[in-house]
């Protein structure tokens, strides 16, 4: 235990944590799990082997890879075995072998929302239920989930739905590798709590503070409010105790309703008029740092602020205190960190090509080009029968001789999803009425493109800096909301723009779906990549990252909105158009129609 | 199989049990769609709804659920049997059934029974879950992650009531009424504008805000989970009241009241609104008598029909993305127009 360096105390305590949280799972697997953020590294190897020694001894762990398709996750025909035995044979699903164990989701962050809802239901009802391929099953699948979440930034996490049913956020990332020497649980004190645990009471009080604290934290899930109940039962076990105390209570915020935190709790009393979302819920005008959210009138405020109950505020102290200092700031400058974490809007991507949508019939292939259409490859196999019967010996026993030549591989139209990535001058002096247009353009766009899957984002660069204001979704409501609020005026840094658009284009591309960026300005940078002002820099700065996108062969198309002023090719945003290889449109009174029609003609599938 | 969270023990949520409860005195209506928040109790107010019912009586072994009291609409089989004789009957609980997502078409129609077909060489035809459905509940979570081709196949047994199945050379038909109820995440992408009006009634759910009701939610859950049945018992008495009143309700609807002037008011308020068809006039209407008869009340009156609006017409208005109100706040607004003149 002599470790060369001086230990972090703050990162030991995080380990303690991740430690705690380990346990907690295994002692109630009705807590959901664990989203563990992490590299992959000796640190996240450290914590599974911790989870697997306090986890009963015959629990099975099964690793779900990103790729997986329904029949292994949900279970449903085993073709080999279909063929073999003549009579339709059924695999087991991953979900339904995990029962009694854990789920391990690799790369959680690049997880669909389909297969995320697949979990997520089984989570909800302890079982795994399909009705595929004429197989109708169902068997439990009671399991713990540790979603292997290892995105870099704010916009790479896990699905919503998921992280809303996993009680425990542990973050790994900060903690050196040295720390995971110490073992604050035996395994054996593991394992007495979870036969303590039904004994345990959970009392009104508790729920009560927790209830509180939950709103004044800005947690709108009341699934997150039952899973820190459990959280406390849990810790309490854990302690050896028989009945929830104060530190219990303490523990569950500590490690269920800080990291859900939305808002930080004011002197006056909570924010009720807040929408339910978490995160999503803020006004959108708190997109902007400005003073923190005690905006809100508050009806409540009297009778609560008089009956807060001691409990409510060393629990609200409790979590305060857990809340990392980076997304602390966040809320006190009241800013809604998790906006752009949450996804939205994107059903089915990343699904390859071919494999899904609406199918048109079946083709002669291979196994592995696709999926099996069964009762087409019968069809093929039929006439052959009698025949093969008579021919091989080790095909004479058999009902049904299939071949591979018989194989029918299911046929899918998909259209490819198309994102529309607008990057959108939010500076300077026409900034508002060309926001107001952008606005309004999306939101035509979003009316008439929910029924083809496409989706919009919204890039805007001001001051310094770009921002992704709306990542790609395609849903109205959230566009709405994130549009209605959105702030305008300062500098013009158009090379910032471009490059968070190049990087939110390549991370479209990587989910499979086509984008298309909208650069809407006037082209007069005059904020240098840097953040440094001068216009002949920022112009050649955003030259280069136009050429990046020429590179990155991304579809581009340029809408210029300045006035109309000298011979079109001289223009900035027509210099800047060519070196995008962009299309170029010149719109010095777009309006929200004109530049929805613009971007429909030049969406790189109609 | 575990017990269901009693239905009258649902906090708050009144729309959504509203028209849940509307739905099961007027299938009729057609489906319900419950669109809103994550962890809003949308699928236990399902199960709920269906322990609360009272057990209906089917004809043995059929995988219909087809109702031996009646003479027609009943499966091939059952229709033969009755021919000869009475059927036997047995009763049963109301069918609740799941549509777990990544269900293929297949399973949900009906399709080639493969055992037969693989062993036997037979050419015989598996019921799906539009089978099992017949006479109870067809509930879909995540209805905006559901594949659109099985959507649109879904609304349209629910809308004629009669599962028709032409594939692998099959030609069957058979009963399939059932009460669509439709859920899902607005967050999670939207629902295509016809199939939304496909549904009858719609409803917004939120998760409630304030602090009693959010620590009383919590309470029941908790007590629930601890004994389910000390729980249910508890609750026993409104369950069986409940109960009553939606048989009271069923009873009533064909006696109901509707007099002139509450028709004129609802075509009154679609054509304020601009509702496209007629489907959304008959829903309100439908809906309204409903009401009106869970009510205890004889006739329809303005009341009913204000109640009701929001359910059965938000959901077919027509985007207008220049106006930020909500399509509900729409709904209120022309509700509050034309009945305040």
């Amino acid at each position: 235990m002599s470790g060369a360096r001086a230990r972090d105390p703050a990162q030991e305590a995080a380990w303690a944590f991740a430690c705690q949280a380990a346990a907690l799972i295994a002692i109630d697997p009705r807590l959901g799990g664990v989203a563990l953020h992490a590299a992959a590294g000796p640190l996240r190897d450290a914590w599974m082997d911790l989870l697997r020694a306090f986890a009963p001894s015959q629990a099975p762990f099964r690793r779900v890879p990103l790729s997986i398709g329904d029949e292994r996750l949900l279970g449903g025909l085993d073709l080999p075995a279909t063929l073999r035995a003549g009579r339709p044979v059924a695999q087991t699903g991953l979900m339904a072998e995990a029962d009694g164990g854990f789920l391990i989701l690799a790369m959680a962050e690049r997880l669909t929302t389909g297969t995320a809802a697949r979990i997520a239901s089984a989570l909800d009802s302890g079982e795994a239920a399909t009705e595929r391929e004429g197989l109708s099953l169902r068997a439990p699948a009671r399991f713990g989930v540790v979603a292997l979440d290892e995105g870099q930034g704010d916009d790479e996490r896990p699905p919503a739905a998921l992280l809303d049913r996993l009680a425990f956020h542990v973050d790994l990332n900060d903690i050196a590798h040295d720390c995971a020497r110490a073992q604050p649980f035996a395994p054996d004190d593991v394992a007495k709590a979870r036969g303590r645990l039904a004994s345990i009471p959970a009392d009104d009080a508790a729920i009560e503070a927790l209830t509180t604290v939950a709103a004044r934290l800005g947690v709108d899930s009341l699934r997150a409010l039952s899973l820190a109940l459990r959280a406390a039962c849990a810790a309490c076990a854990l302690r050896g105790a028989e009945a929830l105390e104060e530190e219990d209570v303490m523990t569950a915020a500590r490690f269920v309703l800080a990291p859900r935190a939305t808002m930080f709790p004011t002197s006056e009393a909570p924010q009720e008029e807040d929408q339910p979302e978490p995160s999503e819920s803020r006004p959108p005008e708190d997109q902007d740092p400005g003073p923190p959210p005690e905006a809100a009138p508050d009806s409540n405020e009297p009778q609560d602020s008089q009956s807060l109950p001691d409990l409510t505020d060393l629990v609200l102290a409790a979590a305060l205190a857990a809340i990392p200092p980076g997304l602390l700031a966040q809320l006190q400058a009241g800013r809604a960190m998790r906006v752009k974490s949450e996804r939205g809007g994107k059903s089915g991507a990343a699904a390859p090509a071919g494999k899904r949508g609406r199918p048109i019939g079946a083709r002669q292939g291979q196994l592995r080009d696709g999926r099996l259409g069964l009762v087409d490859t019968l069809r093929a196999a039929a006439p052959w029968q009698r025949l093969r019967r008579q021919g091989l010996a080790e095909d004479a026993g058999r009902r049904v001789v299939v071949h591979a030549e018989d194989f029918r591989i299911k046929r899918f139209k998909q259209r490819r999803e198309t994102s529309a990535i607008f990057v959108v001058d939010a500076s300077g002096s026409s900034a508002m009425q060309r926001l107001a247009e952008v606005k309004g353009a999306i939101e035509l766009l979003l009316v008439d493109c929910y029924a083809r899957r496409d989706s919009v984002a919204l890039v805007a660069f001001r001051g310094k800096t770009a921002e992704i204001v709306l990542p790609p979704t395609r849903s109205l409501a959230r566009a709405k909301r994130v549009l209605a609020g959105l702030p305008g005026g300062g500098g013009t840094p158009i090379a910032a723009g471009i490059e968070a658009a190049l990087g939110l284009a390549d991370a479209v591309r990587r989910k499979g779906q086509t984008p298309l960026v909208v650069l809407m300005t006037d082209g007069r940078a005059n904020v240098g990549r840097t953040g440094a002002p001068g216009r002949a820099q920022a112009f050649e700065d955003a030259m280069q990252a136009g050429r990046q996108i020429r590179a990155a062969g991304i579809a581009t198309l340029a809408i210029d909105t300045a006035p109309a002023l000298g011979p079109a090719g001289q223009a900035p945003t027509a210099r800047l158009s060519e070196a995008m290889n962009a299309r170029y449109v010149r719109l010095p009174y777009a309006n929200a129609a004109l530049v929805s029609q613009a971007v429909r003609a030049a969406a790189p599938i109609p | 199989m575990a017990l269901p969270f009693p239905f009258s023990a649902i906090v708050g949520q009144d729309d959504m049990k509203l028209s849940f409860m509307i739905a099961a005195v007027d299938p009729s209506v057609g489906g319900v769609l419950v669109f809103g928040d994550r962890g809003t109790g949308k699928s236990t107010a399902v199960r709920a709804l269906a322990a609360l019912l009272p057990k209906i009586s089917v004809a043995s072994g059929c995988v219909y659920n087809c109702d031996p009291g009646k003479a027609s609409g009943l499966c091939e089989a059952c229709g033969a049997g009755k021919a000869k004789g009475p059927l036997k009957a047995q009763t049963v609980p109301v069918p609740v059934v799941d549509l777990p997502l990544g269900a293929t078409e297949d399973r949900v129609v009906g399709a080639l029974n493969l055992e037969r077909a693989l062993s036997m060489g037979e050419k015989a035809f598996e019921p799906g879950l539009l089978a099992r459905a017949n006479r109870g509940f067809l509930y879909i979570d995540e209805a905006n992650l559901l594949e659109d081709h099985l959507v649109d196949l879904l609304l349209d047994v629910a809308a004629s009531g009669e599962n028709v199945i032409e594939r692998e050379g099959l030609s069957v038909r058979h009963p399939a009424r059932f009460v669509l109820i439709g859920s899902g995440n607005p967050e999670e992408g939207e629902l295509r504008p016809q199939l939304l009006d496909r549904f009858g009634l719609a409803v917004d759910v939120k998760t409630p805000t304030d602090i009693p009701t959010r620590i009383e939610v919590v309470k029941r859950r908790e007590a629930f989970e601890r004994d389910p049945e000390a729980f249910t018992k508890k609750w026993s008495a409104e369950e069986r009241k409940l109960q009553r009143k939606i048989l009271a309700a069923r009873a009533a609807l064909g006696a109901i009241v509707t007099p002139d002037a509450a028709l004129e008011s609802a075509a009154r308020l679609c054509l304020a609104l601009g509702t496209d068809g007629l489907r959304g006039e008959l829903t309100l209407i439908r809906a309204a008598r409903a009401l009106a008869c869970l009510e205890g009340d004889a006739r329809l009156g303005d009341q009913h029909l204000r109640r009701v609006a929001p359910f059965a017409l938000s959901h077919r208005l027509r985007r207008n993305p220049l106006d930020d109100a909500g399509s509900s706040v729409r709904v209120e607004r022309a509700v509050n127009e034309l009945f305040a003149a």
